[in-house]
């Protein structure tokens, strides 16, 4: 790679003594020109000169160009292993990956990023083109689904019964199957959406709440007894452009009081779910359209209590772990409907380095980077591994949550959605289009759900996505009851 | 063809070539993506587009900014371009600050605005001091779209009336002095130089600035998206949210399609409206 920037400098440095040449040459033809007598002459050599010149330097100039940019797009050396990851992208993230998580790792590691909605793109890309550069992929289960049907990634078997010491649990292996009979990505990291308040905000609670068992019913209450005693409405939720309502319909308003997503989205129950929802807002902030991240009202004071996925709230309970509470979602009357997150590691079928990419994801499964990855990115292990004595208190406060939601005797597990590929966001669209008519726009349940489920039908319709948990299993695309 | 007659075609040929590949291929590639669903040329991705929940929202609140603040930007670089007129010293210190909005890059105005209308920002301070207001109070919520509006409009017009004044002030200096003083010879006011003589002469520039502006308020996003966000939905951030999140690349070249139609159509109007016969020109 040095070379080729050599390269590229010392053919700008021709073109430069190209063009002082020329430059010379031409203010030389003029000025003989200006007191030659036969000046038509002169002045056409001196054009023929400029034209060679204009030959000689446009071709000196697409060279240049053609390695300026052969030296900006390196390719990485033929030692590095290419770990392409959807996850820990942001550039704080993506360096305590490169300098912390794997500084212990032997092998060489060339850590990229990429958007959720390129990764498959990019493979198909490389798959179509036949040059192969990545040979680890690290993504989140549904992301990882559509490369299974693109045929892109290794099966690894032989790699999953290596890694049988680590204790990753059953039930999170058999998701790495990807509904194949085969192991087609190691489990890697976990996270969830969970709620934290202020604990300014407790003595306002409803008596006799348990905070790990809060119901809907309990925090709609909660947050009208802060709105009337306070006068201020200090419910938050993400609902701004960048932020994750979305999964919160999806993942914990639906299943809690429908059981379902799809197949319940007009459901009579639905009907009630969002009667209820659109109540309970009135004594949300109504700033929660511009929210993305809740840890910045949360530590603001804008908010006291606040539901958001661990990562956008952990800032919170590591910056003022005496001010806070973690807690999980309410439940609903079908359950404590949640969302598991679960990222995974998988190999690229045809990889340039598939041994390289098995001994990283063997790293990367050890206790010591499960931990690492936990301080360093609030990333939660998938390993059986006790907590480092040394976790600060903001992240105990979440592990602790995130331990809770998923012990709840009333849990009920909602998978991201699965199979919509590239119809992703229009899936979601749905879901806060659907929220911002009845909420927002105070239309009637049974109206907005009316109109908004035959374009849901349609995008399933066209994704071909089967229904996900906890909607029944279906043969063909998921239906709208 | 003499060697001497290609060289202006062939030293044009590089910006031409780029335009064409880099304008006019991706232009003919939306407008085929535009009218094409499913493999077939259709009209689905404008039915989806016009069956949007935020479609209505998205067309009035554009029109809305740009009816408001396109005028006020031009009444008021009007003001200050004859304002400029009358220095006799410190001329392009004046322009220079005046222009410096817009050195600002959109984002940044739009962030600029921010900080002084949320809820702990500027102007709250400034009242909760003065005793108007007993609390933070939201100005840019869905709950008051009036204040909203208003704080979109002011800061488009912060933003954008120096670009217009460029222009203006441009073409004021091309007017000759001679016009003025022959209007002040037959007793004309200074309301009816300016009436009568000043605005006739400077139709070309107004033309200009009205169609630049205009064209790119229709283009508006980022202070847009930085003051609302969805409170506030243009009609280019709904494409960026079909292109991005929701990855609907068809219904974005169809709201694209509508941006350049409208954004032409009003080009034309301008043109149309605003034409200075070849006589009158100075």
């Amino acid at each position: 790679m040095m070379q080729r920037r050599i390269a590229a400098l010392s053919s700008l440095r021709l073109f430069m003594v190209l063009q002082t040449r020329c430059h010379c040459e031409r203010s030389e033809a003029t000025r003989v020109g200006m007191r030659a007598i036969d000046r038509p002459r002169l002045l056409r050599s001196a054009r023929n000169d400029m034209g060679r010149c204009w030959r000689l330097t446009s071709v000196t100039v697409l060279a240049g160009v053609v390695m300026l940019l052969a030296a900006a797009f390196p390719q990485p050396a033929a030692a590095d292993t290419v770990f392409l990851s959807t996850q820990l992208r942001p550039i704080e993230e993506a360096q305590k990956m490169r300098d912390v998580i794997l500084k212990d790792y032997q092998g060489h590691v060339t850590y990229v990023v990429e958007q959720p909605a390129q990764l498959p793109v990019r493979v198909q890309a490389e798959m179509q083109g036949g040059t192969h550069t990545i040979s680890a992929i690290g993504a989140l289960h549904g992301e990882l689904e559509p490369l299974v049907t693109l045929q892109a990634l290794t099966p690894l078997d032989t790699l999953a019964a290596k890694l049988t010491d680590r204790g990753i649990p059953a039930a999170l292996m058999a998701l790495g199957k990807l509904g194949t009979s085969q192991q087609m990505y190691i489990p890697w990291m976990q996270a969830t959406y969970f709620m934290v308040a202020n604990k300014q905000a407790l003595p306002y609670l409803p008596k006799g709440a348990d905070l790990n068992a809060l119901t809907y019913a309990q925090l709609a209450d909660w947050a009208a007894a802060i709105h009337a005693k306070t006068g201020r409405r200090l419910l938050g939720f993400p609902a701004g452009p960048q932020g994750l309502m979305h999964r919160f319909v999806e993942g914990f308003l639906y299943p809690s009081y429908t059981g379902g997503l799809v197949t319940t989205f007009r459901s009579p129950a639905a009907e009630d779910m969002w009667t209820q929802f659109a109540a309970l807002w009135k004594d949300v902030n109504p700033d929660s359209t511009r929210y993305g991240f809740m840890q910045e009202p949360l530590l603001s004071g804008d908010v006291w209590i606040a539901f958001d996925h661990v990562a956008r709230l952990l800032d919170a309970l590591r910056q003022k772990p005496d001010d806070f509470v973690a807690f999980p979602a309410p439940a609903g009357p079908k359950g404590r409907g949640y969302m598991p997150v679960l990222a995974g590691l998988a190999i690229a079928k045809d990889a340039p380095d598939p041994s390289g990419a098995a001994s990283l994801i063997d790293y990367l499964t050890q206790p010591a980077a499960q931990l690492a990855t936990e301080k360093a990115v609030g990333f939660f292990p998938v390993v059986n591994v006790a907590p480092p004595a040394d976790l600060d208190p903001g992240t105990k406060l979440a592990a602790a949550a995130i331990a809770a939601t998923q012990s709840a005797k009333d849990a009920l597990p909602a998978l991201l959605p699965v199979g919509l590929g590239t119809h992703g966001g229009e899936f979601d669209k749905v879901m806060l289009d659907t929220l911002q008519l009845i909420v927002l726009r105070h239309e009637k349940p049974q109206a907005a759900l009316a109109r908004e489920a035959p374009i849901l039908q349609k995008i399933l319709d066209e994704a071909k996505a089967p229904c996900w948990a906890p909607d029944p299993p279906s043969t063909g695309a998921c239906q709208v009851k | 063809m003499r060697r001497g007659a290609a060289t202006p075609y062939l030293l044009i040929a590089p910006a031409t070539a780029l335009l064409c590949v880099l304008f006019l291929v991706p232009l003919v590639q939306t407008i085929a993506l535009a009218f094409r669903a499913n493999g077939t040329i259709s009209l689905d991705n404008f039915a989806s587009m016009t069956g949007d929940i935020n479609f209505n929202d998205a067309v009035v609140n554009t029109v809305e900014v740009i009816v408001l603040s396109v005028p006020l930007q031009l009444a008021l670089a009007l003001g200050m371009a004859m304002m400029l007129q009358h220095l006799k010293r410190g001329r392009d210190i004046v322009i220079w600050i005046w222009s410096i909005p817009l050195g600002i890059s959109d984002l940044a105005a739009g962030l600029v605005w921010l900080a002084i209308l949320t809820d702990h920002g500027y102007l709250n301070t400034v009242l909760y001091h003065l005793g108007i207001i007993d609390g933070p109070r939201s100005w840019l919520t869905y709950e008051t779209p009036l204040a909203l509006l208003i704080a979109i409009v002011v800061e488009e017009t912060w933003r954008a009336t120096a670009i217009v004044l460029v222009i203006l002030a441009a073409g004021v200096q091309l007017v000759p002095k001679e016009y003025a003083e022959a209007a002040d010879v037959f007793g004309a006011s200074p309301w009816q130089r300016f009436t009568r003589v000043m605005l006739p002469l400077l139709r070309p520039s107004i033309q200009s600035a009205l169609i630049l502006r205009t064209v790119l308020a229709f283009e508006m996003f980022a202070t847009v998206v930085a003051l609302g966000g969805q409170n506030f939905p243009v009609l280019m951030s709904e494409t960026f949210n079909a292109q991005y999140f929701q990855q609907n690349y068809g219904v974005a070249a169809a709201y694209a399609v509508l941006i350049m139609a409208a954004s032409l159509a009003a080009t034309l109007v301008f043109l149309r409206l605003l034409r200075t016969p070849p006589e009158q020109l100075p």
